[in-house]
């Protein structure tokens, strides 16, 4: 259906601002700030930012949208602007975090790059057109390939930038040619109607290939196995803040639009991937990744010597759990999806700024460096301690009920033959292994010893409030998720099943 | 009220957290609190003892999966609640000489007790797992810090043991949670919902073995030993007292009550087993034997208490396993027997001992005649192992006896063997007790000044003994708790016959 | 019933005594002596109260006390005293005080030491007069704990081994024990040996085991015998019958020689006891089905013991296997009593014969080897720690007075009519040649041995030429003498009045062949 301008301008008015502000705090920064220090420049920015975040997610308050319009490209609903609330809050979470960064003096153009790439991502949640779809993965790859090459000192930043880059523009490929297969197969580009189109008796060939090339693609960017190379090298590469946007926001956005792909665009095709159960589709395809994903992360996680390699097989482990919510694709499924992958977000800002800290007063990332630390900066590695037990699933953090949660209702869609109880053993088992690697972590924090004659860590006084911030949230979602859950579940869905 | 056994331990260690408190208030600390803790349970004990089942608080936590916050106390519960509130106290008494980050040691352990006093009073089942796993992060921490013996690996095989054990639990009872229509994981609701009989006959096990490896089931104790020895003395008496009886209440609680058909026979025979019971009847009386005749040949003293206590607790699962009132009672008032012991002899070892003469090798202390220089921790010792031997007048003694004659009809031959089990239990730990006090025949001893048994140390020997000597003379005090919450309907399933 | 709980009362009073010994002692040795002295003159001096009000005429159990203990699993707080009771308590009342002065001059924490004596004592007292298991077995382990320290703490060069081995048999056999009991609680729900030998009277315990304890299809009566294999084993043990007796020689030689009078004295006779009110009313049956093999069980201990005692240099070790010896007659006179004798009222006065002779022997005996054991080691201290066969010689014109008393108590042992010894081993002997005659003819080579070994003892210790060494020797003091004159004036009282003890026990006897009739 078509609509005015002015309509449409209302509706994506969220997405404006964030880039308004975008491009405020570029021509600030080149315009007015060039003289000032760093720190100043990242401040004004980031205050600049915020206030456009802050702004969008306001507006999104007071007047919730609610359209379907052009056929399925801008599909906004109460489900849709609550995801892209957690997005902007994210992002004003990690640049809060970017604020004490000193590996760049184009301040400016950083914190931009940053608004877009949310720009992107809420648009790649509020859309169900493929053409879209693609668009907006791209503007936010494109983003992050930036953002990770930005440290222009370190050989390892531009290392992973290229490799993410090569890995990236490979699994673009994939996905356009999986979702040109889908439009020829179905003559559309709206997913409602591509699954009208494809549905049939049994699995075309064709829709097979699209298939596989289409989870081939997505799998590439939520990081799962066997599509995870590129993740250890852009986590331990990229600057602080933007492994952070990495592993947080763009997993919920990614993951989010795996989702909708799959069980609103290829709602015919699932398949059966219970023991003993097998019917080809695609989710006997994302079990076995979703298997391989947490094997493979928890395994050589086990391994690692450096926080930020550690947290990248974490995170690839947390793919595979994740994929367990689109194999059982219910409805229950989709807001354990969406609580697992926003709290883990969380987890994952505070742990990755604990880490930026610890590399900028002590030195790397590496575990001989965390000796110590609960000494060193008692607060800090309190919250540590919160972030690591809670996506190692220890009660009473958010990680717990959110894995929780997850497999429940994973189980529940088929409550009386259990269909993918393999999977959930699976899944718990290796959740058990990463208990193994967090307490390492843990171990070097809380129980070696300090190396002689160290300072204590002064923390900068806007990441401390970050962290605990975040650390305090994690512990109240966990105590009583009924917050967040009521929230999630409370938005009215548009109809999509 | 009894809510607020968590809460005060809870709040300790809140308290314990300030920035600016000096060890000697944090032991104070720790000490009102554990204190806080065992006089709400005794509160609770005197306001209502007839050991039904009292809900505490039930409010809704998580309506759209039908998870409440909700606690409540039967007999059984009051019985381990009384045992934890007591060990607790005895554990911060012995640990009145710690110097290294007292703050931490207290907030930890603090924290392993709020835990354990949330498992023994949830009756909703994910809160229920809260707790537990809440529990096995303060354990490790304590043995990984404070601990002796290769203390890391030790804290880690522990910390994963019990992970693992928590893992096959939550796959069992969040696959009762969907089976039985994803409404609701109340204890009671979930004991009544029908489940199919195929289903109990996996779940059962799952969720038996998972609960059973914190309890030290044969042959997934080994993270036992090794755990309790490194440990420091307070975390051993804490670990073998209370933490291994979450485990055997977890069988009995959740296992037994949600899967009572998955005890029932299997109909077939495969090596002379006809069900799950005989299996772990088996798997129990093992661990008796087991781990009594490891003891006997340990040579150092805290290896000879560890495995001292898989023995027991396999008197603990035998009892489970016998389902007759006489020996699910008995089980129970073992479960508060060995706990108690269990305390005192890792006291003894540990405190008395080993931070005096800093050895634990029973060759070295031979030559030492300690009973000359610590008399009050030789006859201490002495009378704790009378007791664990089951020498009547103590506690241990009525729970044997119980034990053993719900074992009698159940399963004779393991009834003769648990003996057999009683006579090695005599063996090995009077070899203990002479190698460490009383020594070679021969020979003089040198002349060793130890320091002298501190306040602390005596009071909390006299708390420990005490209560042992109480029950064991006059248990009906417990009885009359556990009796009736075995006789309620939360145990109508398991039921055979009349009992 | 219920009246005054006196029994309670005469129990508490050790245990009070050792409680006070052992906190107030630790300060002053003469303190805990005392103390400990005046506790077991206390006991004793109760003990003659209760003989004083005893009804002899009656068999019936009196001054019982009945208290619900542990209602779930029929554990009763029983006791109550009969003939057999009153005499055990005797002994051990007499026996306690002998012990505590003949070890007067311990040098080593004293306190622990007549504490421990005074704990045994409690243990002593409670045995004898529990009626239901559970509070019986309480006593019964705790008597045995204070045992198993005073001989490993105070002992000789082996103590270690000797204590240990004590310790392990008797707990072994104390398992078994249990164990059986259990599985007849299981059965019959029941505790209580009273009315456990209403039920065996009745014929209803062997059905009862038999319907609970279906094992593998056995036979109702193999399973009561398996039953009684285990009580068996916990009372052979502790008397000892041959072959389970290998504990004994090491514990009494290296233990001191005051606490070995107690072991003789009194702990020996609780396994004697264990057979007289346990396993006879309850497990009769079952005795008489095997009763050929119990026969000759008791003849081997007799004759076996007394020959082992004759090849012994040591003296203790020659008293040890004395005490065995003497404990045999008990045996004979126990398992003959109980063959079935149907309604033949000549026979039943046999049994009478023979089970008075046995209580009396077990008194006799006990409070003999009691004072045997103190003359040996007022020699020790004497000697200097000898106490070998060889290694005396002539002493009766050093130390003509310790010669003559302890003569006396020898001949006593020997079975030397007028003396004390005499009477229960002849009321054994005319009990049970009618009831087993071969046995009793074989049980006769053991008086004969008997004879020789104590003639031996005499001769080579007191007769013969003086050993140079000892022409020193000091003879007994004025104390020592006024301390051996009670046991030894009871010696010759007895052995010319034993109406004194058999009119305690007569009706009790009486009472007890009627309830082996059936």
């Amino acid at each position: 259906m078509t609509v005015g301008y002015s309509e449409l301008f209302r509706l994506v008015l969220p997405e404006v601002i964030v880039v308004a502000a975008a491009l405020a705090v570029l021509t600030t920064d080149v315009l007015f700030m060039r003289n000032a220090g760093t720190r100043a420049r990242f401040a004004i920015g980031a205050v600049i930012s915020c206030i456009g975040c802050v702004g969008a997610i306001a507006w999104m308050l007071i007047a919730p949208q609610q359209a379907n319009v052009f056929d399925g490209t801008l599909a906004i609903g109460p489900q849709t602007q609550l995801i892209q609330i957690s997005l902007l809050g994210i992002a004003i979470l990690v640049i809060g975090l970017s604020i004490e960064s000193t590996f760049t003096t184009h301040v400016g153009e950083y914190l931009a790059l940053i608004l877009f790439a949310t720009t992107s991502m809420m648009f790649l949640v509020s859309t169900q057109n493929i053409l879209l779809i693609f668009i907006s993965l791209e503007m936010l790859s494109l983003s992050l390939y930036v953002l990770t090459a930005f440290s222009k000192r370190s050989t390892r930043s531009a290392e992973a930038a290229l490799k993410y880059f090569l890995f990236g523009g490979m699994s673009a490929a994939f996905t356009l040619f999986g979702l040109s297969l889908i439009y020829g197969l179905s003559n559309s580009t709206n997913l409602i109607r591509i699954a009208s189109a494809i549905r049939g008796p049994s699995l075309n060939p064709l829709l097979a290939v699209a298939i596989v090339m289409t989870v081939i693609g997505f799998g590439f960017k939520v990081a799962a196995a066997p599509f995870h190379f590129w993740a250890p090298d852009v986590y331990q590469g990229s600057p602080a803040s933007t492994a952070t946007l990495i592993a947080s926001s763009s997993k919920v956005a990614s993951f989010v639009i795996f989702y909708q792909v799959l069980v609103i665009g290829f709602a015919g095709a699932e398949g059966r991937g219970g023991w003993g159960q097998y019917i080809p589709g695609w989710v006997p395809v994302l079990a076995i990744v979703a298997a391989l994903s947490m094997v493979l992360g928890n395994l050589v996680a086990i391994m690692q010597t450096s926080v930020r390699r550690l947290l990248a097989y974490s995170a690839i482990a947390h793919a595979g759990y994740i994929l367990l919510a689109l194999i059982s694709h219910a409805q229950q499924s989709f807001d354990a999806l969406l609580y697992y992958t926003i709290t883990y977000a969380l987890t994952v800002i505070g742990a990755f700024g604990v880490v930026a800290v610890v590399e900028n007063q002590i030195g790397s990332d590496s575990l001989s460096d965390f000796a110590g630390l609960s000494r060193r900066a008692p607060a800090l590695s309190f919250c540590m301690l919160i972030f690591l037990l809670s996506l190692a699933g220890i009660p009473p953090l958010a990680g717990f009920f959110g894995k929780f949660y997850l497999f429940a209702s994973t189980l529940n869609a088929e409550p009386q033959t259990l269909g993918i109880l393999w999977l959930v053993i699976l899944a718990i088992a290796m959740s058990t292994v990463s208990l193994y690697y967090y307490l390492q972590v843990l171990k070097r924090i809380y129980i070696a010893e300090p190396p002689p004659q160290a300072a204590p860590i002064r923390t900068p006084i806007v990441s401390q409030v970050v962290i605990c911030l975040i650390a305090l949230s994690i512990m109240l979602l966990g105590c009583a998720p009924n917050i967040f859950l009521s929230w999630l579940q409370q938005a009215p869905r548009i109809a999509r099943f | 009220m009894l809510a607020w056994t968590i809460y005060i331990s809870f709040l300790g260690v809140l308290a314990l957290l300030l920035p600016k408190v000096t060890p000697r208030a944090a032991r104070i600390i720790a000490l009102l609190t554990a204190v806080g803790g065992l006089a709400t349970t005794l509160g609770g004990f005197l306001h209502r003892s007839d050991g039904t089942m009292i809900t505490i608080i039930r409010v809704p936590w998580i309506p759209s999966l039908g998870i409440e916050y909700h606690l409540a106390a039967d007999g059984i519960s009051l019985v381990l609640l009384l045992l934890t509130g007591i060990v607790a106290i005895a554990g911060v008494l012995f640990s009145w000489n710690i110097e290294y980050r007292t703050k931490e040691f207290f907030a930890f352990y603090l924290a392993l007790i709020g835990g354990v006093y949330g498992v023994f009073l949830s009756i909703d089942l994910f809160l229920l797992l809260v707790f537990y796993e809440i529990a096995i992060i303060p354990k490790y921490f304590l043995i990984a810090i404070w601990g002796s013996t290769r203390r890391e690996y030790a804290a880690m095989k522990l910390a994963l043991y019990s992970f693992v054990g928590s893992a096959m639990v939550l796959i069992g009872l969040i696959a009762a949670y969907v089976v039985a229509g994803g409404k609701t994981m109340n204890l009671f609701d979930l004991s009544r919902f029908p489940f199919p009989l195929h289903f109990q006959m996996w779940a059962f096990p799952l969720v038996f073995v998972g609960f059973g490896i914190l309890a030290g089931l044969w042959p997934f104790h080994t993270w036992a030993p090794t755990g309790h020895v490194a440990a420091p003395t307070a975390a051993s008496m804490l670990l073998a007292g209370v933490v291994m009886k979450l485990g055997a209440y977890g069988c009995l609680r959740v296992a037994m009550t949600l899967f009572p058909r998955g005890l029932d026979s299997w109909g077939f025979h495969v090596l002379g087993f006809g069900s799950w019971r005989d299996v772990f009847a088996l798997l129990a009386l093992i661990g008796i034997v087991y781990g009594a005749m490891v003891a006997l040949v340990q040579q150092d003293f805290k290896f000879v208490i560890g495995y001292s206590s898989v023995s027991h607790m396999g008197f603990v699962l035998l009892g489970l396993m016998t389902l007759s009132q006489v020996g699910l009672t008995g089980a129970v008032l073992q479960m508060f027997s060995h706990g108690i012991l269990a305390g005192l002899l890792f006291a003894v070892v540990g405190r008395m001992v080993y931070d005096r003469t800093h050895t634990r090798d029973l060759a070295m202390l031979d030559k030492m005649h300690l009973y000359k220089f610590i008399p009050f921790a030789a006859a201490t010792f002495v009378i704790a192992s009378m007791a664990s031997i089951g020498l009547p007048g103590f506690s241990g003694f009525v729970a044997e006896l119980q034990v053993l004659i719900g074992a009698w009809s159940a399963f004779p031959l393991y009834a003769i063997g648990a003996g057999f089990g009683i006579v090695i239990g005599v063996a090995y730990t009077w070899r203990a007790m002479q190698k460490a006090f009383i020594g070679e025949a021969e020979g003089t001893s040198a002349d060793h000044s130890l320091p002298p048994i501190s306040i602390p140390e005596r009071v909390g020997t006299l708390v420990l003994i005490g209560a042992s000597l109480v029950i064991g003379l006059y248990p009906q005090l417990l009885l009359k708790l556990v009796i009736p919450a075995l006789n309620s309907p939360l145990f109508s399933n398991l039921r055979k016959e009349s009992w | 019933m219920n009246a005054f709980p006196f029994i309670s009362l005469l129990t508490a009073v050790p245990l009070i005594g050792a409680l006070g010994t052992l906190s107030f002692g630790a300060r002053n040795k003469n303190f805990a002596r005392n103390l400990a002295f005046s506790s077991s003159i206390v006991a004793l001096a109760l003990t003659l109260v209760l003989c004083y009000r005893f009804d002899s005429g009656s068999g019936e159990l009196q001054f019982q006390e009945l208290h619900s203990w542990i209602p779930a699993i029929g554990v009763e707080y029983h006791l109550g005293v009969d003939g057999l009771g009153l005499v055990m308590l005797l002994l051990s009342a007499i026996v306690v005080p002998m012990s505590i002065a003949a070890s007067w001059q311990v040098k080593e924490g004293p306190q622990l030491y007549f504490s421990l004596i005074l704990f045994l004592q409690a243990g002593l007292f409670g045995t004898f007069t529990a009626l239901n298991f559970v509070h019986w077995f309480f006593f019964w382990e705790l008597s045995l704990i204070p045992a198993f320290f005073l001989i490993r703490l105070w002992g000789g060069p082996q103590r270690a081994t000797a204590a240990t081995q004590f310790f392990v048999y008797t707990m072994v056999g104390s398992v078994a024990l249990l164990l059986a009991f259990l599985a007849i609680f299981q059965c019959t729900n029941s505790f209580d040996f009273i009315s456990l030998g209403e039920l065996a009277r009745n014929g209803q315990l062997i059905p009862a085991l038999a319907s609970k304890l279906g094992w593998h299809r056995l036979a109702a009566e193999i399973i009561a015998l398996i039953i009684f294999c285990g009580v068996f084993l916990g009372f052979a043990v502790k008397v000892p019958l041959i072959p389970f007796h290998t504990w004994l020689p090491p514990a009494y030689a290296e233990a001191q020689s005051g606490t070995t009078m107690l072991l003789t004295g009194t702990m020996s006779k609780m396994g004697v006891y264990g057979f007289l009110r346990i396993l006879l009313p309850i497990f009769c049956v079952e005795m008489r089905s095997v009763l050929t093999h119990l026969l000759w069980l008791a003849v081997a201990t007799i004759v076996l013991a007394a020959f082992a005692a004759l090849a012994q240099n040591d003296l203790k070790r020659i008293l040890a296997y004395s005490s065995i010896n003497h404990l045999g007659y008990c045996m004979l006179g126990i398992f003959a009593a109980a063959r079935f004798t149907g309604d033949s009222a000549a026979l039943a006065t046999d049994k009478v014969a023979a089970l008075d002779g046995v209580i009396l022997q077990m008194f006799n005996h006990g409070l003999t080897a009691a004072t045997l054991f103190w003359f040996v080691s007022l020699l020790e201290k004497r000697s200097g720690g000898l106490r070998g066969l060889n290694d005396f010689g002539g002493l009766r014109k050093v130390i003509p007075v310790f010669c003559g008393l302890m003569g006396i108590a020898l001949f006593s042992s020997l079975g030397l009519p007028g003396l004390n010894g005499f009477i229960g081993e002849f009321l054994i002997f005319r009990g049970v040649f009618p009831l087993a005659t071969w046995t009793a003819a074989l049980a006769v080579i053991g008086l004969l041995v008997t004879a020789i070994f104590i003639l031996t003892i005499l001769q080579r210790v007191f007769s013969g030429p003086l050993n140079e060494r000892w022409s020193t020797m000091p003879d007994l003091s004025i104390g020592e003498r006024l301390a051996l004159l009670p046991p030894i004036a009871i010696m010759f009282v007895l052995g010319l009045y034993p109406q004194l003890v058999l009119g305690v026990i007569h009706s009790t006897v009486v009472k007890m062949v009627q309830q082996v009739r059936y």
